[in-house]
């Protein structure tokens, strides 16, 4: 700990260094012109008339050139270091959130600087934050947006939201304007349209640092989803708030008509930038449904068509917010089928990695304006502001939620209202806000000192505690603090049925809407808008399957890697004394399996600012399913043993090979009945000839290995033979020569699963065809040849198939 | 009893199963009604009640059948496994096979509505004030009703006992890449061996319910919707 801090204060030292150095070179040679500047641009003209002569400049230096650039670049830069500086020791961010870390190391340059007499940052001066720093955050915020849980919870949102925020803005505006009344405190100047103003300032909530609480403590889904929507509907109403209220604190009198066209601008901003944003949404995703042959330009229609939303709702001064958070939810859905899997990865990352170097800088900034800017410092203003935002935080979702329960199928509970309230920090939106008043504004230093006070507490103070409170006050969750093993694991498998059962009853209150949109979806809006319609990429999926199973396979047959260390000894010291256990060794389980067990509901969560969902569990459920299901199809009669259980993790070992090949031989002579106790998990075809599949047998057994999967190495000659091509619909059209018809007459989109119910005759052979050339494989390589294969096929895989992303490195815990 | 059959219409559509008169009111009192509209019930002259028409049911009764009808892709009336199989979410679930076959008890392959009602009934919620009657039969929705669903999603064979093969399948199926199954074999043997009382290296539904017995089982085991 202690030689990581100063290694990245060195770093951070050494970047300050270098970027005072670079300006104060900047300033210096901005003010004498006459010190060297041999480079100038128009020198190469005059130097072959001139008499005397010049030398062709070896060195030479133009700073004022590249100042702009440079120095965002290094600040961009300055941030993510400290970024990763305090990534590397994990037990700083699970205490404090990271704004706070960055906020504090902004302080520190900022202090830094201020001691050098350095100005303060040009990059936060203008419009910059509306129109480059902010539009990544929402952009990111929209297209992760758990869309169908937003959806469910969409009334509650928009409530907590749109009332919320009008509370805030009024109740804060209003009761600053009655301190400033006291005479004891010299504010008297400040009226009630500028009360308002900052009001509205100061009541956006901008819960990052809640929301990755939340999550680490597996926080109920309602909870977290009003928060979420919270912040993001909050942030496009505050603005509308912010220019409405702008407006009027510039006038001397407000009608009443003003009021009037004050309420009407604000639907008509609301309602434009959601029709702005549709609108793009729906032609970014025609768009790439043209876009087969330049996959590579896919990533760019969807962040410049969702950037285009944006500027053309400011242009109109309508809500920019909305129409980009609409417009990515509108194309999430389509674009995703339509660009390749590698698109869809890049687009993905990239939206990451601005949003969060936009938060990144926007804290930053925020600790040095902090300490570089002018301040006015008033206790009684600045005191009150942090009272009434508290107060009328609490007491606006106390009031709201009493209202919002009538209406909702599972209420708030208190303890629940409580954390939404005290998740209400102030962050970036605020600060920026407030930054970007008018110079001319009166008490502008004021208002701006007021903000960050208000922004420093609530991240401090309240950005700390969030977590030991949530803990003491046990709000809704899964509770982790189980007594024994049994309990962990019978909770968990609870949990799934419930979740699947859920799932099976549907959505109620918003089914009727649900279904109508389903309708219109199918009918109208993806025959528009998706490339083909579906048939192909359920063979897509599967292929996709097929191969994460090869990394499967190889992850599971050399296990050592993957094991988490701690557990080496629980492996060693079963076989001598699985009698006893230690209380550590049930810990270790207990950790083991809480930390390894599958997320219920993975469709809700994960939205955090700095990572990407995993999608990878789908697709491992998905898999571990699918070989369940194989088996109960070979039930048939090739398995009975419990040797074939464990397909999916081989053992590394060699002895397991002998009795398995035993047992093969005795399923050979017919022994078949297969007392398998997995029931058929599927609907099973009765009309299957079963026989077909056993007269099969004997021959193929008799077969030399061949290769796993001929999909696979269709592929993979062709994608040699010509490695640019779309290796989806190769893969797709090479599956689909194998398995005709396994799509037809499915004219919904196909889900995963419904291959498996579904096939027809000939799909379900071949289906078994594969499996069967894949346990054949298995059967007859020896454990160690097998291993190495498996790794080659991996390999290969991570090099010549790219519809398997990273396959090793996902899946390391 | 063809007298005793009463037809069930939702929205002018004729429910394929046609309850008889004691079902309707056992599913009464299964999903608890309180709003008597919507749905019209057109019960036989015979049935003795004051009027032809008799309008009859809860919003729950009319969602689930909604619910029902969105699943059956072909009007069929019934449901198979791959109606449940084409629920997406469901297809994702680590235990979804299992909770598919919950529904399929003893081999059958359509589900109608009724059954499907009454399966689901198991997951609404234990009413906070029961009304003491000391000879009323044990509800549907009981802890011990729900406790069992969740043993029979263990228990495969169907003897009544949790043996360790059907112990390490479910967890395998819950389990992430990461646990080898080495890993895995000793948590099954830990976890029996917790669990079993009387040695027999299996865990019995009396012993399932023993070691669950701490845990809040009518919360974790309820659905909100059907509240």
């Amino acid at each position: 700990m202690g030689s990581l801090s100063i290694w990245r204060l060195t770093l951070v030292v050494f970047y300050i260094v270098v970027l005072i150095h670079g300006s104060s070179a900047a300033y210096g040679n901005g003010k004498t012109p006459t010190t060297s500047s041999p480079g100038q641009p128009s020198n190469p003209v005059h130097t072959f008339p001139a008499p005397k002569k010049e030398y062709l400049p070896v060195f030479q230096m133009n700073y004022p050139r590249i100042q702009i650039p440079f120095e965002i670049t290094l600040w961009i830069l300055l941030a993510s270091l400290a970024k990763i500086g305090f990534h590397v020791y994990h037990k700083i961010t699970v205490w404090v959130p990271e704004c706070c870390l960055l906020i504090t190391i902004g302080l520190i340059v900022g202090g830094i600087m201020y001691s050098v007499h350095e100005e303060s940052p040009a990059v936060l001066t203008t419009d910059v934050f509306f129109l480059y720093l902010l539009p990544p955050i929402v952009l990111d915020a929209g297209y992760f947006m758990p869309t169908r849980l937003f959806f469910e919870n969409c009334g509650t949102v928009l409530w907590f939201s749109v009332v919320g925020t009008l509370w805030n803005s009024i109740g804060i505006g209003i009761s600053l304007f009655g301190i400033c009344q006291i005479e004891a405190f010299g504010i008297q100047d400040i009226n009630l349209q500028e009360n308002l103003l900052f009001g509205t300032i100061i009541s956006t909530v901008d819960p990052v640092a809640v929301l990755a609480v939340f999550e680490e403590v597996n926080i109920n889904e309602q909870l977290y989803i009003v928060v979420f929507g919270e912040s993001l509907y909050n942030d496009a109403i505050t603005v509308a708030l912010y220019s409405l209220f702008k407006y009027i604190s510039q006038m001397d009198q407000v009608d009443s008509i003003d009021i009037f066209l004050g309420t009407a601008d604000f639907f008509v901003v609301g309602f434009g930038g959601i029709m702005f944003g549709l609108l793009f949404g729906f032609v970014a995703a025609f768009t790439t449904r043209f876009t087969a042959n330049t996959r590579e330009l896919e990533p760019v229609f969807v962040f410049m068509y969702s950037y285009l939303a944006y500027l053309i709702a400011e242009l109109f001064s309508l809500s920019s917010i909305m129409a980009i958070v609409t417009c990515a939810l509108t194309m999430k859905y389509y674009v995703e089928e339509n660009v390749s899997q590698r698109s869809c990865t890049t687009i993905r990352h990239f939206l990451k990695m601005w949003s969060s170097v936009s938060e990144t800088l926007i804290f930053f900034f925020l600790g040095v304006t902090t300490v570089t800017s002018k301040h006015e410092w008033n206790w009684a203003y600045i005191g009150f502001t942090l009272i009434f935002c508290i107060v009328w935080r609490g007491l606006g979702v106390l009031v709201l939620a009493q209202i919002i329960n009538n209406f909702r199928t599972i209420p708030f509970t208190f303890k629940d209202q409580f954390s939404m309230a005290y998740g209400g920090l102030r962050g970036a939106i605020c600060f920026s806000l407030a930054f970007l008043l008018p110079n001319t504004f009166p008490r502008r230093n004021l208002f701006t000192t007021a903000a960050i006070a208000v922004i420093i507490f609530t991240v401090f103070i309240q950005g700390i505690t969030i977590r030991p409170l949530i803990d003491y006050l046990n709000v809704r969750r899964t509770n982790r603090k189980l007594m024994t093993i049994n309990v962990e694991i019978h909770s968990r498998a609870m949990e799934h049925t419930i979740a699947g059962i859920e799932d099976l009853c549907g959505q109620w209150s918003h089914y009727y809407w649900k279904d109508k949109f389903k309708k219109i979806n199918d009918r109208f809006l993806r025959k528009v808008l998706i490339k083909d319609n579906r048939p192909q990429s359920s063979i897509v999926s599967l292929y996709k399957k097929l191969e994460l199973q090869n990394a499967l396979v190889l992850l599971d047959s050399n296990g050592g890697i993957s094991g988490a260390p701690s557990l080496t000894s629980l492996q060693e010291q079963k076989p001598t004394k699985p009698e006893t256990f230690l209380p550590e060794e049930v810990w270790s389980m207990q950790e083991l399996l809480s930390k390894n067990m599958y997320k219920i509901h993975e469709r809700t969560l994960t939205y955090t600012r700095h990572s990407l969902p995993n999608e990878i569990r789908t697709k491992e459920i998905l898999l571990r399913r699918h070989s369940t299901i194989r088996k109960s199809m070979r039930k048939a009669g090739t398995w009975q043993t419990p040797a074939a259980a464990k397909y999916y993790s081989l053992p590394p070992t060699v002895q397991n090979l002998q009795p398995r090949l035993r047992l093969r031989k005795s399923s050979l002579t017919g022994d078949d009945d297969g007392d398998d106790d997995i029931a058929s998990e599927i609907n099973f075809p009765p009309a299957r000839p079963r026989l077909q599949l056993r007269a099969k047998e004997p021959r193929r057994a008799l077969q030399p290995p061949r290769n796993k999967l001929e999909t696979v190495n269709e592929v993979r000659t062709d994608s040699r033979r010509t490695p640019m091509v779309d290796y989806e619909n190769r893969g797709g059209s090479a599956m689909s020569e194998n398995s005709k018809g396994r799509g037809t007459g499915t004219k919904r989109a196909l889900t995963p699963m419904r291959q498996f119910g579904l096939f027809n005759e000939q799909g379900l052979k071949n289906k078994e065809k594969e499996d069967q050339m894949e346990m054949e494989e298995f059967r007859y390589t020896p454990a160690a040849n097998r291993r190495e294969e498996a790794r080659e096929e991996a390999s290969d895989s991570e090099t010549t198939h790219p519809l398997l992303n990273r396959p090793m490195h996902q899946y390391k815990p | 009893m063809e007298t005793d059959q009463c037809t069930f219409y939702y929205k002018s559509k004729t429910v394929n199963s046609a309850l008889s008169r004691t079902e309707w009111i056992q599913l009464k009192e299964v999903l608890s009604f309180h709003d008597w509209k919507l749905v019209t019930l057109a019960l036989p002259k015979s049935c003795h009640l004051s009027s032809h028409q008799v309008t009859v049911s809860s919003s729950h009764i009319c969602r689930l059948y909604d619910r029902f009808h969105a699943l059956d892709k072909d009007d069929k009336g019934s449901l198979n496994r791959s109606d449940f199989q084409n629920i997406s979410e469901l297809a994702v679930n680590p235990l979804g096979d299992r909770i598919i076959n919950a529904f399929f008890p003893d081999g059958m392959d359509l589900i109608d509505f009724n059954s499907f009602v009454r399966i689901l009934a198991r997951f609404r919620p234990v009413d906070q004030n029961p009304k003491k009657e000391p000879n009323a039969p044990e509800p549907i929705n009981s802890r011990v009703n729900k406790l069992k669903f969740a043993f029979q999603l263990y228990d495969q064979d169907k003897d009544g006992k949790i043996s360790k093969s059907e112990l390490l399948q479910v967890l395998r199926m819950m389990v992430g890449v990461q646990v080898t199954e080495e890993q895995l074999e000793s948590i099954t043997d830990r976890t029996i061996q917790e669990a079993d009382l009387d040695g027999d290296d299996a865990i019995s539904f009396e012993e399932f319910k023993k070691s669950l017995d701490k845990v809040d089982i009518e919360h974790k085991m309820s659905i909100r919707f059907l509240r």
